[in-house]
């Protein structure tokens, strides 16, 4: 029953994995023979100021979009597991960027976002009409908005799973012992979604290593380099540049740390020994 | 129970993952007859594509036992999937193409054939200096199917008159038609900064201007430090020079080509000219018929520069596409698309039918045709360029290899950003050579 399970695995992940690692150590430009080229792709790749800059901004990506999304997407996810009335209104409303193709997302906000025929000239609110994404030190700002904006509603589902797991029980006791909201807030939600916070918190710190058809539609790394993170930059070494060999040590790089990244989340947090928190419920 | 369950989800999973992947291959089917039937690979989105059409249906009709089948890409989509498609030898007999970097690469790998003397109807009918950039050496691998595409500068009459500016004929006209414009609240020249390829249309003319074509040709033979020359820093520093006038307006770095923002600047009067290629006209009358009726559009060749070494007369852009044939078809199909390039080609139908639809045919002796057709104006303005130019300079993007073109286009966008200086720029592409 496995095995055909594992020949899918081998046949689609294992083998071209395997593939582009060889591959990092040839040179070639997509059109003829493959030759051997040692360790060049490697050292190239990584004294390439250019690869470095990547690197530099998927790192800042990584971390702001956490920062940015982590906290919003609890106090949502808390929100709409309540009881308020119009809640299931403002739910559907959150969770609509949810079913948006990330390229739909990027080419509407490319047209609302242009200075000259975009949102901001339409409305004729000059404050609006900013060069968002041909300046560079703003493109990077708008497109860590873009991003958070489609993700959100993701990791707002998950905590809003994650929160109405939590039995009742556990706020009408402390209710009882006279906890204020703020006190029910950090003593029984925040700990009962620890789990949920640390997949989560997963999903987006390695998710952020593979961001590409957004940014790509969005800006294309532009303007300038202001933009170009690693799994750009592999695809432009790699289709536009044609040097085969240096995108898959870009490749192998995101792999290898997208693999420890998610590993030692999970052993820190503890979660490869994760249990159920729901005692008595 | 659980353990059972979970299996068949997996199971179903990979079924679903296998029809996916099978269903992706399926797509690259057509290519895999490449040494059987002759095929074609072709672009879709321009003027071209119901004229090829045209062209492979008359064929077809004309040869049922030697048909063409053709498949349509999008352009982008083109470019990455015929260079792997190629490399593996599951590519299209008749591949579609803009000569330089790319072409030298092909016929390096052997991949195309030479075409030297098979196609002698054709290469009669087209304007030599075409011609020349589908060769390699002396020898001729990839002949030309569209219209000639000379970069021009269009501007918008209305503006012009409404500032009081006369069209620029020198460098010096230039400066103070800008410095008018934006006294005025008009951006002066459009520009599709978000694109970075419009840039190079600025770099390309500067350059050949102030030092000539042999600049350029210094770089593409890879002689050391060809980027250092003096022309190529003064090209830089012009194009600054002009960014710190606020030449561009502030916003080009948010301009997109594709949707045609550049030229949509123009028609609505935010801007007063834009340098960009011959096959914009075209878009011109679809998108803003009224613009162009009432005479607001009208096109000029980008200035001379006092004390330039270049010739006036040079222009820049693609001189055409190009077929190519491939080294892997089966000998039949390779005398199959070659009888069909010699025919059909740039047959009187063929130009007919582009000088209709708005393109100017790197055909000669056009001069009373153009004259008689509809945008007679543009068309000739622009085949005289093409036809009394002495030299006509590939876009730089396609004339180099795909590495450095890479290279190339994202320095130059720092350069227009303001966040590389000329001499960063320099030594950054010195290093790709």
């Amino acid at each position: 029953m496995v095995i055909p399970a594992l020949a899918f695995f081998a046949v689609f992940a294992l083998i071209p994995l395997a593939g582009v690692l060889v591959l990092s150590f040839m040179s070639w430009d997509g059109l003829g023979t493959p030759t051997w080229a040692g360790v060049d792709n490697w050292l190239r790749t990584l004294t390439s100021p250019e690869t470095g800059n990547a690197a530099w901004l998927s790192f800042v990506v990584m971390v702001a979009s956490w920062l940015i999304q982590a906290p919003i997407s609890l106090l949502l996810g808390v929100f709409t597991a309540g009881h308020q009335r119009y809640r299931a209104v403002l739910a559907v409303l959150y969770f609509l960027p949810l079913v948006f193709s990330a390229a739909a997302v990027a080419i509407a906000f490319k047209s609302l976002l242009d200075p000259n025929f975009g949102l901001g000239s339409a409305l004729g609110i000059d404050a609006l009409a900013q060069n968002w994404l041909g300046d560079p030190q703003l493109a990077l700002g708008v497109v860590l908005f873009v991003i958070a904006w489609s993700f959100i509603p993701f990791h707002t589902l998950l905590y809003q799973a994650g929160v109405k797991q939590i039995p009742a029980s556990l706020y009408e006791a402390a209710m009882i012992d006279g906890a204020s909201v703020w006190t029910r807030f950090w003593s029984i939600t925040i700990p009962q979604l620890r789990y949920t916070i640390v997949t989560s918190s997963t999903l987006m710190l390695v998710g952020s290593l593979t961001y590409f058809d957004l940014i790509y539609v969005l800006t294309a790394g532009g303007p300038g380099n202001a933009t170009r993170i690693l799994p750009l930059d592999m695809y432009l070494v790699g289709f536009r540049s044609f040097d085969m060999g240096r995108a898959s040590v870009i490749a192998v790089i995101l792999v290898v740390v997208g693999l420890t990244l998610s590993l030692v989340l999970n052993r820190m947090s503890g979660a490869n020994r994760m249990e159920s928190q729901m005692e008595g419920a | 129970m659980i353990r059972s369950r979970r299996r068949l989800a997996l199971g179903t999973a990979l079924l679903a993952t296998a029809a996916l992947t099978l269903s992706a291959c399926g797509t690259s089917g057509p290519g895999e007859s490449a040494a059987g039937e002759a095929s074609a690979w072709a672009t879709t989105g321009s003027v071209h594509e119901q004229i090829w059409k045209t062209s492979f249906e008359n064929w077809n009709s004309e040869h049922p036992d030697a048909e063409i089948s053709v498949e349509w890409f999008n352009n982008d989509a083109y470019k990455e999937k015929i260079r792997t498609a190629i490399g593996a030898g599951t590519g299209p007999s008749l591949v579609f193409g803009w000569g330089g970097g790319t072409l030298a690469d092909y016929v390096d790998q052997g991949k195309v054939v030479d075409l030297t003397g098979k196609v002698s109807n054709l290469v009669d009918r087209v304007l030599p200096s075409v011609v020349k950039n589908g060769m390699i050496g002396d020898k001729l691998y990839a002949v030309p199917n569209s219209q000639s595409q000379p970069v021009v500068l269009y501007y918008n009459t209305e503006l012009f008159d409404e500032v009081g500016v006369d069209v620029p004929k020198t460098w010096n006209e230039l400066l103070s038609a800008v410095d008018a414009f934006v006294d005025a609240g008009v951006t002066p020249f459009a520009l599709a900064g978000a694109s970075k390829w419009p840039e190079l249309m600025w770099i390309q003319y500067l350059t050949d201007r102030i030092g000539g074509s042999e600049v350029f040709d210094a770089v593409l033979a890879g002689e050391e430090d060809a980027w250092s020359d003096p022309a190529i820093i003064e090209a830089l520093e012009k194009i600054q020079e002009l960014v710190d006038r606020g030449a561009f307006g502030d916003g080009f770095g948010s301009v997109v080509a594709d949707t045609r923002a550049d030229a949509a600047l123009l028609h609505t009067g935010k801007a007063a000219m834009l340098l960009q290629g011959s096959w914009l006209y075209s878009s011109f009358l679809t998108d803003a018929p009224d613009f162009v009726e009432r005479g607001g559009l009208a096109t000029t060749s980008f200035p001379t520069i006092e004390g330039g070494a270049g010739d006036p007369a040079n222009i820049v852009g693609n001189p055409a596409n190009y077929w190519s044939v491939s080294a892997d078809a089966s000998e039949d199909v390779q005398d199959t698309v070659t009888s069909y390039l010699d025919e059909m080609v740039f047959s009187d139908d063929y130009t007919t039918q582009l000088i209709e639809g708005g393109g100017v045919p790197p055909v000669a002796g056009l001069e009373e045709e153009l004259a008689k057709s509809d945008n007679a104006d543009f068309l000739t303005f622009a085949y005289d360029l093409v036809k009394n130019a002495p030299h006509f300079q590939l876009s730089w993007d396609q004339a180099l290899r795909p590495s450095q073109a890479q290279e190339l286009l994202t320095n130059l966008d720092l350069v227009f950003l303001k966040k590389s200086t000329p001499q960063q720029f320099v030594d950054a592409m010195n290093g790709t050579l």
